[in-house]
C-alpha cells in the first residue's frame, strides 16, 4: 500500500465506475437483490481491491493475503462485481448472479465462491469471524504481517452479537482488525436513526476501546490515508466509519432507502446505464 | 451379560462403582487433544470450570479465549478461528451454546463449512437445581436436523475424554453433548470407540434377544440396570450403547431390529426429534418394528436432585423395564 498519486486516482475512479456499471447491469439481469448498498460501496471496494489489500487473485488462496470478511453480504453485488474485475473470474459471470446453478449465490457462499472468506447473509457474524481470524494470527504471530479487514453496515449494528465482537476485540487490543462501516444511514425499513438510532456512533465504538475515524466514503485519498492510520494503531483495533450516500452514482438512487433492498427494472436500469456510462475521467 | 469383547468396567454393577461426571472425560480429552496438536484452541462463555475447560485453559492460556457471557460471539469467533487453521472446542451449556446461538452455528459454522466442535454440558434434566431454563432438553434435536454438523453423546467419562480426542482429528463440525452430575464409570480405557458405530454393550447369555434397548449418554446406565433386572425375570434384551448419534449406525439398528423385533430408546431428552426419532426414521424406512421412547413427553425440566428428576420424568430403570414389557406385547 503506497501513497495515491492523481492518475492512480482517476485510474480508481473510472475502475469503481466499470464496477458500478456492472452492478446494475448484473441486478437488472438478476431481476432481485440489493441496490444502494453497492453502489454507495464500490468506492471503497475499489479502493481495497486495487491498491490496499495484499492478495493475488490469479492465486486466491495465497497464505499471506490479507483476510477480507464482507459481514454484510447482501451487499454482494459490489463484492462479485469488483472480485470479477480484479480478476478472480471472468465479468460475463456476472450475469448468473442470484440464478440457480450459480456461483454467485443471492448472498455469498464459500461453498459455491471459494475467494470468499466467508459465507454471509444473516446480519451481525461478520466482526465475530474476523475477530477469531484476527485472534489466531495474534497466537501464531502472524499479526504483524497481515491484517483482517470486516465491512459491515450501519443497520446490522442493531445485532447483540456485534457488540460481543466489539467488547472482546477491544479486550484484545488487536491491532490487526480493522473494520469498515458503510454509514449509509438506511436499512430496509428507513433511516437508521428513526428505525434504531445508532447515535451516538463514534463514542459507542470508542467507549469499547477502539480506534475510531471517520471519512468519506466516496474520496480515494482520505480513504486511503484513513486506512494507513488505521494500520500503524498498534493499541487498539480501529474502526473506520465511511459516510456514503447510498445509490451513489446514480442520482435517481442516492438518499432513498427504498432503493436498499430492490433491483432496478429494464428502464430504470437503461436510465442507470446511461448516466454512468456518460461519466468522463 | 455384559458383551466380553468390548472389555467393559466389570465392576459396572457393583455399589461402590466409579462415578464420574461426563465432562469430566471432555476437560481430560481436550487436555490431551491440546498437548498432541498446537492448533487446538479452546473458547468458553465464562463457565470453563463448570465444562471442565479449565485444565485446556490453564495449560495453554494463550490457546484460550475467554468471552464472557456472550454465546453468540463464542461460535462465530470459533468460526473465525477454524478459518486460520485453528481446531476450536467452545463450551458452554447445551441450553446456552446450542440453544441460543444455533443460527450462527447453522450459518458460519455448518453452512460455511469451519471445523469447529461446539461443546454442551449440563445437558438433560439431571443438571438437577438450577431448573428448567438451565435442562436443555432439545439439543439433539436442533443439532441432529441440521446439515454438516456430527452428534455425539458419550455414556461415561472415559467415552466422553474419547471421543473429545477424535473429534480434534476429524474434518467435519460436531456438536459434543455432555452431562453435569457424575454417572458410573461403564467403559474401561480398552473398550473400542468409533464415530459411526453403535456397540452393544449387553446381551443374553444364550439365544436372542426379545427386545432391543438403544441408550445414549448417561442413561446408557439405567438401562443397563433394567437389562440386568429384565434378565433374571426371564426377559432377554439386548442393549446398544447410541454414542454417535450423527453419524448413525444405520446398520447396527437395522440389524438389532430384525434379531428382536421391537425397540425401546432410552435418551435425557424430548421423546419429540432425539435420539429415538432418529432410530425411527431408519427402521420406518427399512425395518418397520413397534417403538417405544423412553425421554422427556414434552414438558419443560424443574429443579430437583438429578436421581429424583430422572425418575419423575419417566426415566428411570422401572420406566425402562415398563417399556420393555409393553412393547413385547405390541410386537407383530
Amino acid at each position: 500500500m503506497s501513497h495515491l498519486t492523481d492518475q492512480k486516482i482517476t485510474e480508481l475512479e473510472k475502475k469503481a465506475n466499470d464496477i458500478r456499471i456492472s452492478i446494475i447491469e448484473m441486478l437488472v439481469e438478476a431481476g432481485s437483490g440489493h441496490t444502494a448498498g453497492p453502489l454507495g460501496m464500490a468506492d471503497i471496494f475499489t479502493l481495497f481491491y486495487f491498491h490496499i489489500l495484499r492478495h493475488d487473485p490469479k492465486n486466491p488462496s495465497l497464505e499471506e493475503r490479507d483476510r477480507f470478511v464482507l459481514s454484510n453480504g447482501h451487499i454482494c453485488p459490489v463484492l462479485y462485481s469488483t472480485m470479477a474485475h480484479a480478476g478472480y473470474f471472468p465479468v460475463e459471470e456476472l450475469k448468473t448472479l442470484r440464478k440457480f446453478g450459480t456461483r454467485l449465490q443471492g448472498h455469498p457462499h464459500r461453498e459455491y465462491l471459494p475467494y470468499v472468506e466467508n459465507s454471509s447473509g444473516p446480519l451481525g457474524s461478520g466482526l465475530s469471524q474476523a475477530l477469531g481470524m484476527a485472534l489466531a494470527d495474534k497466537i501464531d504471530q502472524k499479526d504483524k504481517s497481515r491484517f483482517v479487514y470486516c465491512f459491515m453496515s450501519d443497520g446490522e449494528m442493531d445485532e447483540g452479537n456485534t457488540w460481543e465482537a466489539i467488547m472482546l476485540a477491544g479486550k484484545h487490543k488487536l491491532h490487526n482488525l480493522i473494520a469498515v462501516v458503510d454509514r449509509n444511514n438506511i436499512q430496509i425499513e428507513g433511516f437508521t436513526e428513526d428505525v434504531m438510532p445508532l447515535e451516538p456512533f463514534h463514542s459507542k465504538w470508542k467507549s469499547f476501546n477502539w480506534h475510531v475515524i471517520e471519512v468519506s466514503g466516496h474520496d480515494f485519498r482520505s480513504l486511503n490515508e484513513v486506512v494507513e492510520e488505521a494500520q500503524a494503531v498498534y493499541e487498539k483495533p480501529t474502526v473506520i466509519i465511511a459516510h456514503t450516500i447510498p445509490g451513489k452514482g446514480v442520482k435517481e438512487f442516492e438518499r432513498n432507502y427504498k432503493w436498499h433492498g430492490k433491483a432496478p427494472n429494464k428502464e430504470e436500469g437503461e436510465m442507470a446505464l446511461k448516466e454512468l456510462r456518460n461519466n468522463r475521467f | 451379560m455384559l458383551n466380553p469383547k468390548l472389555k467393559l468396567n466389570p465392576k459396572i454393577f457393583n455399589d461402590d462403582v466409579e462415578q464420574v461426571p461426563i465432562r469430566k472425560g471432555f476437560g481430560q480429552g481436550l487436555l490431551l487433544a491440546g498437548e498432541a496438536n498446537e492448533n487446538v484452541v479452546g473458547l468458553c462463555a465464562d463457565l470453563t470450570e463448570s465444562t471442565q475447560m479449565h485444565l485446556f485453559a490453564d495449560k495453554f492460556p494463550n490457546r484460550f479465549i475467554q468471552v464472557g457471557v456472550a454465546e453468540q460471539n463464542l461460535v462465530t469467533v470459533a468460526s473465525g478461528m477454524a478459518a486460520m487453521g485453528k481446531i476450536p472446542f467452545c463450551s458452554s451449556y447445551a441450553m446456552f451454546s446450542p440453544g441460543r446461538n444455533w443460527e450462527q452455528i447453522r450459518t458460519t459454522i455448518a453452512y460455511n463449512d469451519r471445523k469447529v466442535i461446539i461443546v454442551g454440558s449440563h445437558s438433560g434434566i439431571s443438571v438437577g437445581p438450577d431448573g428448567g431454563t438451565h435442562q436443555a432438553l432439545e439439543d439433539i434435536a436442533l443439532m441432529r436436523v441440521m446439515p454438516n454438523m456430527d452428534v455425539l453423546s458419550p455414556c461415561d467419562s472415559i467415552e466422553a475424554k474419547k471421543i473429545t480426542i477424535e473429534l480434534a482429528k476429524t474434518s467435519k463440525p460436531a456438536y459434543l453433548r455432555l452431562v453435569r452430575e457424575k454417572t458410573p464409570i461403564i467403559t474401561t480405557e480398552e473398550t473400542p470407540v468409533q464415530i459411526g458405530k453403535g456397540e452393544i454393550y449387553w446381551m443374553p447369555d444364550i439365544g436372542f434377544a426379545q427386545v432391543g434397548i438403544i441408550a445414549t449418554g448417561g442413561l446408557v446406565y439405567n438401562a443397563l440396570l433394567a437389562a440386568k433386572e429384565l434378565e433374571q425375570e426371564g426377559i432377554k434384551t439386548k442393549v446398544m450403547n447410541l454414542s454417535s448419534i450423527k453419524p448413525i449406525d444405520s446398520e447396527a439398528i437395522i440389524a438389532l431390529a430384525k434379531e428382536c423385533k421391537a425397540i425401546v430408546t432410552v435418551e435425557e431428552h424430548q421423546i419429540a426429534g432425539g435420539m429415538g426419532s432418529a432410530v425411527a426414521e431408519i427402521l420406518a424406512q427399512n425395518f418397520p418394528v413397534p417403538i417405544e421412547f423412553i425421554g422427556v413427553h414434552d414438558k419443560f425440566g424443574q429443579s430437583g436432585t438429578p436421581k429424583e428428576l430422572v425418575e419423575h420424568y419417566g426415566m428411570g430403570k422401572n420406566s425402562i423395564k415398563e417399556a420393555v414389557k409393553k412393547v413385547s406385547l405390541r410386537k407383530i
